[in-house]
């Protein structure tokens, strides 16, 4: 069969389709995004995908499908998963039909989200088995062997890459399709599909016994191994005294830590042997190492015990939280074994964060070292100082690049009209509540108009607590157009009926731009390409009650300026619905340059604006960059003296 | 270990994406195995990006450990400088000259980053205005993987990455890029 360069996520595209997915769902959310947009780039036969308005309807959607007997894809990432828990919990409960699988991608770090929550806990809580990935070709693989166990159980089963493993690519192997089933479609079965408590204490004693036996059984990409690190080296012949001697020592880990302690200990070795080879090592009394890879929680329980049996002590590496350590000592005290397991709750594992093979080789020298200055000094001859790390003395500053708005963004004049708006209605106290999106980002200065961030729809919410708890201030709440649809409705219908106090700025650049630009319910186009009946934010504002509806381009400035004033000024639940696209959605425009004769050096565009395509030259005059300005006009409008005009068009190139 | 790491660092925006994926088709094409790793997300938001490309056999993580980068890719000084620590001892370290200002408050020098790179780092310095010039605006990351492939850094030769191109990048822009390819190329025989 063919290998191909796939991406993580991709990966787990192709062997959804692989293993027969008939329907698949999800809401974009980095770092799960690119997973629904492969499935949607094959247009596979007989399969059907789409972005769901949220991951909630997502679920819902996957599981109507499962239960009419088709294999079911929901795709997000881990707070994703917040949104989607009420139907998800349940679920487990009422079980399904055709295989599902639950993907849900963690962001260890975290990179690009709120929390650094562990889906394996959360499957713990939540009861369900729960797949581990530590590359693309293990997760490739592993979908397959996720919806046939989830049909074997008769329940939903979750798949949990991380960030790593998502974004990460390598060369897989693919393997043939498997047999498609059509689905038998639905069969009313009232005992089956209704959950009633009846039913809920039934299949939770169910539950109960799956996830034991799957405790004794479940061995899907887990396993116990051994890594001598120990170099062999000629002059010791390849043999040394203790050499057959059993591990005494072991290390345990899942996801894409695996492949850092892997790496880890490759290092090592050949450290140990350049130490050797200088006469500096000992030569001897480095123990074997027996290595756990886990790669589904549960797992099954004798491998456990054959890793652990004997050891003295295991050195457990894994992000996120301590699940497969937890389980470690769960089994130590189930079974009495001795070894001492050390990992997050001995203060040898990260408490935040990703790994990183550079502390693992530290880590792993000082856990094998136990008195053997031969692995311990290994840590010391760092192999990462080449020319630079001697010199970093007179080192040059490292600009600071902090994520920003694009250059020409449509949320910057938005941001910009409601500020000026805010500073004219002079005396007045104004919170501005943000949301999740690229406009996040709007809380970076000089704009600093995100005063509030909490999660996907909050900020329309929080904004009239805000409100009732300081009712003499101008709450305002920006919301993107995806996120709008995504949990915003909710939060605006709140509002009508409530009789709040908030203006909403809506914010609808046309995508979702944060996540690479998916298609959400204000397009006129599904994931799939097809046309759609698009829904109109107006008419949604409109049809909830909101009387004070104001729809402006967002790139006529002194219109978006005007349209804020109003309501500042304004009581009640009032509207403001920014339209102009995402710079990366649409041909760039031409840029704009300084007339260097009537600059006057003020740097209002540059201090007000915070655009990357404006900078200050050296002497203190405007520059614009014609490789990033798109040519909004922006700082044309806030510059008093008129030196921002039209530029020389920019070569463009391949992208 | 016997692999081929490459480690590509710009902005977001300068196509160190476009630029990993072409590497690693051409090292498959060639039939070594490829594993490597992206910024993507929010980072991408004119923040610092890298791309890691490893490319051999049994490679087992997809980040390049600090000191093990055979060939460091850097589109702009402040990000050179920034993953300089990443060089293997020996290896081939380009860095475009053309700073892209933060746009926070407060510029840096690029160009005296770039010196000191060359000095302190062995790092072999491309003009970028001149790529612009030569190749057009968005040409960088292909011109400066044909300097580095001139230098023989990468384990494939021109017809995998010839071939990796064709397979990578819009036909459309085909010809500009093979062009930007031999810009860098030329640009490498004059270090």
């Amino acid at each position: 069969m063919a290998r191909k360069l796939l991406m993580g996520n991709e990966a787990i595209a192709e062997g959804a389709i692989r293993a027969g997915v008939a329907v698949a769902t999800g809401y974009p959310g980095t770092p799960s995004s690119e997973i629904l947009e492969a499935i949607a780039r094959r247009r596979p036969d007989g399969v059907y995908a789409e972005w769901s308005a949220n991951e909630k309807a997502a679920l819902e959607v996957a599981a109507g499908a499962a239960i009419a007997g088709a294999r079911a894809l929901v795709t997000m990432k881990q707070v994703g998963l917040n949104v989607a828990s009420d139907p998800l919990m349940s679920l487990n409960y009422v079980g399904v039909k055709g295989g599902m699988v639950v993907v849900v991608a963690d962001d260890p770090g975290p990179i690009s989200s709120q929390t650094e929550q562990d889906t394996r806990r959360f499957g713990q809580f939540a009861k369900f088995a729960v797949f581990d990935p530590s590359t693309p070709e293990e997760a490739y693989a592993m979908v397959a062997d996720a919806f046939d166990l989830s049909e074997e159980i008769g329940r939903p089963v979750l798949f949990r890459p991380t960030t790593r493993v998502c974004h990460s690519y390598a060369s897989v192997e693919l393997l043939p399709d498997l047999p498609r089933r059509a689905p038998e479609g639905f069969i009313k079965d009232d005992g089956r599909w209704v959950i009633f408590p009846r039913l809920a204490y039934r299949n939770k004693i169910e539950i109960e016994k799956t996830l034991r036996r799957l405790g004794r059984e479940l061995v899907c990409h887990s396993g116990v191994s051994h890594f001598d690190a120990a170099p062999r080296t000629d002059a010791d012949g390849g043999s040394r005294d203790g050499d057959d001697a059993p591990a005494v020592k072991g290390i345990a880990a899942g996801g894409v830590s695996w492949c850092y302690v892997r790496e880890a200990l490759a290092v090592v070795r050949e450290r140990l042997g350049a130490r050797r080879a200088r006469g500096e090592g000992e030569g001897g009394g480095v123990p074997p190492v027996r290595l756990l890879k886990v790669g589904t929680v549960p797992f099954a329980e004798r491998l456990g015990v054959e890793f652990l049996d004997g050891l003295d002590e295991a050195l457990v590496v894994e992000e996120l939280d301590p699940v497969i350590e937890d389980s470690l000592i769960r089994l130590c005290g189930l079974r009495g074994l001795k070894a001492k397991i050390r990992g997050k709750a001995t203060g040898d594992g990260i408490l935040a964060g990703e790994n990183t093979v550079e502390a693992l080789v530290d880590a792993i020298c000082n856990f094998l070292g136990g008195g053997s200055a031969d692995v311990v000094g290994a840590t010391a001859d760092a192999d990462h100082s080449g020319e630079a790390g001697k010199t970093d003395d007179e080192a040059p500053a490292l600009p600071v690049r902090p994520p920003v708005l694009c250059a020409g963004c449509p949320h910057r004049g938005a941001f910009f009209a409601v500020k000026e708006a805010a500073k004219a209605a002079s005396g007045k106290k104004a919170v501005f509540s943000g949301d999740i999106g690229c406009y996040t980002l709007g809380n970076a200065l000089p704009l600093d108009m995100v005063d509030t961030c909490l999660c996907m729809g909050a900020g329309l919410t929080q904004a009239q607590g805000l409100g009732r708890a300081e009712p003499d201030a101008t709450h305002f709440a920006f919301i993107g157009d995806s996120t709008f649809f995504h949990s915003g409705v909710t939060g605006l219908v709140n509002a009508v009926w409530n009789g709040a106090d908030v203006a909403v700025v809506i914010l609808d650049n046309g995508t979702t731009a944060m996540t690479g630009g998916q298609p959400h319910p204000g397009m006129a186009r599904t994931l799939m390409g097809e046309p759609a009946r698009r829904v109109s934010i107006y008419e949604v504002c409109k049809g909830v009650g909101v009387q004070d509806i104001q729809r402006v381009n967002v790139f006529d400035h002194a219109a978006a300026k005007e349209a804020a004033m109003r309501a500042a000024a304004a009581r009640g639940v009032r509207v403001i619905i920014y339209e102009g696209p995402c710079v990366n959605i649409v041909p760039k425009g031409d840029a704009l340059a300084v007339a260097s004769d009537a600059c006057r050096a003020c740097g209002l565009c540059v201090r007000k604006l915070g655009c990357p395509a404006l900078s200050e030259g050296a002497d203190g005059k405007a520059a614009i960059d014609g490789i990033l300005c798109t040519g909004c006009g922006l700082c044309r409008s806030v510059c008093p003296f008129d030196a921002i005009g039209a530029g020389e068009a920019v070569e463009g190139g391949a992208r | 270990m016997n692999t081929a790491n490459c480690l590509i660092a710009g902005v977001g925006g300068q196509g160190t994406v476009l630029a990993a994926r072409i590497l690693g088709a051409a090292a498959m094409a060639a039939g070594l195995d490829v594993r490597g790793s992206e910024t993507i997300g929010m980072a991408q938001r004119g923040g610092s990006v890298t791309s890691h490309v490893r490319m051999g056999r049994d490679i087992a993580s997809p980040l390049i450990p600090r000191g093990r980068a055979d060939v460091i890719l850097a589109f702009e000084p402040g990000e050179a400088a920034r993953v300089r620590d990443y060089l293997a001892p020996g290896g081939t370290f380009l860095v475009c000259d053309r700073p892209l200002a933060p746009a926070v408050k407060g510029g840096y020098d690029g160009a005296a980053a770039a010196r000191w790179l060359k000095a302190r780092c062995g790092a072999r310095v491309v003009s970028g205005e001149d790529v612009i010039r030569h190749c057009g605006a968005r040409s960088l990351n292909i011109a400066l993987i044909g300097a580095a492939a001139a230098a023989g850094a990468f384990p494939f030769g021109t017809d995998e990455l010839l071939a990796a191109l064709a397979e990578r990048v819009n036909a459309k822009f085909l010809a500009m890029n093979i062009a930007a390819l031999n810009y860098g190329a030329s640009l490498f025989r004059q270090f």
